[in-house]
């Protein structure tokens, strides 16, 4: 599906430029609102091309451990629905380019109200959404309501979304599809960086959309090689395991704790244009 | 999206839709890699209902395994001294493995080996439904990992060394608060993660469609022989049902093939804890709780304003799930069943009651549905043919109820 927003102007830009994307994903309020701020508005100066903003749920089905701790953090911290909607429109004080898009799962913005919660993302200089776990079979709730009002809908593309499935996936997805490289949970092993390549192509037989490659990327070298199957790398465990491991014993943060997630993200982006 | 009051109801049977929904409720909520999954399961369990070698093997199971049909008593002691409706147990407690859970199991485990899986997960709270697993898999000899919060584990011990001796590997978890909620999130984890040989043997008419429906094909021979044995004990249908509703698998099935029998009242009877007045103090997802997603449905949930699912509690591991089965929450809002509530020490009471009337010792979560029973009864004339589904015998809760008492073991 065409469209034109933040998200579309800029893979355009870096195609044009012949550089890979890094999509870095944080939780919104993860360790607590100021200093989520603080990393999120230091992501684009650090090297990220999107954003990707994790809307915290008490049971991410589809996370492994590192963010479902950042999700559990973000809430014990206060974080909710309007809290991270009012994060968007802090970090867009600071960036008006940078493709946002907010992540997670369907009970917290149906309990918010679909319609409400899409006139409010919008609002607040959202540009895409990706929710887990509203397959393209429930397209009516949300994700034909957002494409009205020019959100990008991401959709996942797993290895089990076989040739028959894969045009459906596809229909009504917008701004990038996000490949799952591997059967797993965020942040779990590594996918074999030749099945990807092999799944990339069959995914770019279909669309003409940018592919970012996802799960289970942790080191620079990694997104390096994964990078070249695809037109981006998404980035969110290793970020959030950065987080975690900055925090003191009370769980509050440290001087290193943004400055920490921004330096890895530097070195992710100066691999991707090495 | 169709709500209820859109529905034009001739008949409260034939749902789900062909989306899974029941009304508006219900659905398939779960991330890509799990959807062709479901797919799949759905094809394989359409093809098995049409075959009727399947169902054939069934009634072979349910006669020599689990000791089907299980009895329909008369609680004759329990009537005289309530002073109204005539009561019926029926005593799916008799089961192999205690519970009305191997029913279900039975028919999932048919089905994963037509679809050729040769692992088998699932989730479990209490350790009954974990217990059937275990004791189907052991007896077809398919490895099995059982996923149980790590809180459950330790209050239901006896059913955790069931499980052990059964040869399932049980894994505690601890995430979340350790209960039956983050016990399915973990078997959801495993499933995404092994796509290819694993069945996920869910274990409540919940979960993404087609589970809900499927659960409660499995779990209507609980109603179906009520029916037939109503009939030749007193030449009629009954006139009054009663169960208690976790994630809602026994009362879907005793309710289902009554549901268009529109002179018979029904009851789901819900945990209400230290009370609904309680702030997570209960899991009456429908009488507490409010419409969300979770575990691939649309249901009645306990949360909090933001979205954010609650633990629930119940004196019953085997009640205190934060949702209740799709079709249950769409009964609620089309009126069909009423869904009420019973506290823990109503509970305690009605199991102590029917221990001493009836020489029967219930587990605690048909102690509910018995309390309600007992407020019930007296209030119906001496004619109205009520069925409680006694689904669970007492034996795993002796630990919980002699600390509740304050009794040594």
């Amino acid at each position: 599906m065409k469209t034109d927003t933040r998200i579309d102007k800029r893979f355009a830009k870096l195609r044009q430029e012949g550089r890979k994307a890094l999509v870095t994903f944080v939780t919104a309020g993860d360790p607590d609102y100021d200093t989520s701020l603080k990393i999120i508005s230091g992501l684009p100066g650090a090297g990220a091309d999107v954003i990707e903003i994790g809307m915290p749920f008490s049971d991410p089905m589809a996370d492994g451990p590192p963010i479902q701790a950042s999700g559990l953090r973000a809430l014990k911290a206060g974080q909710n629905m309007i809290k991270t909607l009012q994060l968007v429109r802090d970090v867009r004080k600071s960036d008006a380019d940078t493709p946002i898009v907010l992540m997670g799962y369907y009970n917290p913005i149906y309990v918010y109200g679909n319609e409400r919660f899409l006139d409010d993302a919008v609002a607040a200089g959202v540009d895409g959404l990706i929710v887990v776990d509203v397959p393209p079979e429930a397209d009516d709730e949300l994700c034909v309501p957002a494409i009205a009002r020019g959100l990008n809908f991401i959709r996942l593309a797993t290895p089990t979304t076989d040739d028959k499935r894969l045009p459906a996936v596809l229909k009504n997805t917008s701004g990038f599809v996000y490949y799952v490289s591997i059967t797993g949970i965020t942040g779990a092993g590594s996918a074999k960086a030749t099945d990807v390549g092999r799944q990339v192509a069959r995914i770019k037989k279909s669309t003409d959309l940018p592919v970012a490659i996802g799960f289970g990327v942790k080191t620079p070298e990694q997104a390096k090689e994964l990078a070249s199957h695809g037109d981006a790398v998404v980035v969110g465990s290793a970020l959030v395991t950065k987080i975690a491991e900055s925090l003191d014993k009370d769980g509050k943060p440290t001087a290193m704790t943004a400055s920490g997630v921004l330096q890895l993200v530097q070195s992710l982006s100066g691999a991707l244009k090495s | 999206m169709a709500t209820t009051a859109d529905v034009k109801l001739n008949s409260y049977r034939t749902g789900p839709d062909d989306k899974g929904f029941f009304g508006m409720f219900g659905g398939r909520f779960v991330a890509e890699t799990l959807m062709p999954l479901i797919l799949e399961l759905e094809r394989a369990y359409d093809d098995a209902k049409a075959d009727p070698t399947f169902q054939a093997e069934i009634d072979h199971l349910n006669l020599h395994y689990a000791g089907r049909p299980s009895p329909l008593y008369f609680a004759e002691r329990m009537t005289n001294e309530l002073g109204g409706a005539k009561i019926y147990f029926k005593r799916d407690e008799l089961n192999h493995t205690g519970s009305h859970k191997i029913n279900n199991c039975l028919g999932q485990i048919l089905l994963a080996r037509r679809m050729g899986k040769t692992r088998i997960i699932a989730e479990t709270g209490a350790g009954q439904h974990g217990v059937a697993v275990a004791t189907v898999c052991a007896k077809y000899g398919l490895p099995c990992e059982i996923y149980m919060g790590a809180l459950d584990v330790e209050r239901q011990a006896p059913n955790v060394a069931r499980m052990k001796l059964l040869n399932a590997k049980l894994n505690p978890v601890t995430a979340g608060a350790g209960t039956l909620k983050d016990a399915m999130n973990e078997a959801l984890r495993d499933w995404v993660t092994n796509v290819t040989d694993t069945y996920y043997l869910i274990g409540t008419a919940a979960g993404p469609h087609p589970y809900p429906a499927m659960v409660r094909d499995f779990q209507s021979i609980i109603g179906k022989e009520t029916r037939e044995q109503m009939i030749a004990a007193e030449g009629r249908i009954p006139d009054t049902l009663v169960a208690c509703i976790g994630g809602g698998s026994n009362a879907i099935g005793l309710f289902h093939p009554f549901l268009d029998d529109k002179n018979t009242a029904i009851y789901g009877v819900e945990a209400g804890g230290h009370g609904l007045d309680v702030e997570n103090g209960h899991a009456a997802s429908m009488n507490g709780g409010s419409p969300g997603v979770l575990h691939g449905n649309r249901t009645y949930l306990l949360q909090d304003s933001d979205g954010q699912i609650l633990e629930g509690h119940s004196i019953s591991a085997g009640l205190d799930y934060p949702g209740v089965g799709p079709e249950h929450a769409w009964l609620k809002d089309t009126g069909r069943v009423t869904y009420v509530s019973i506290t823990d020490k109503e509970a305690l009471e009605a199991l102590q009651f029917c221990t001493r009337m009836e020489g029967i010792i219930p587990a605690l979560e048909p102690s509910h549905a018995l309390a309600h029973v007992m407020k019930l009864a007296p209030t119906l004339p001496k004619d109205n043919l009520l069925v409680m589904n006694l689904c669970g015998r007492g034996d795993k809760d002796l630990f919980t109820v002699a600390k509740a008492l304050g009794m040594k073991i």
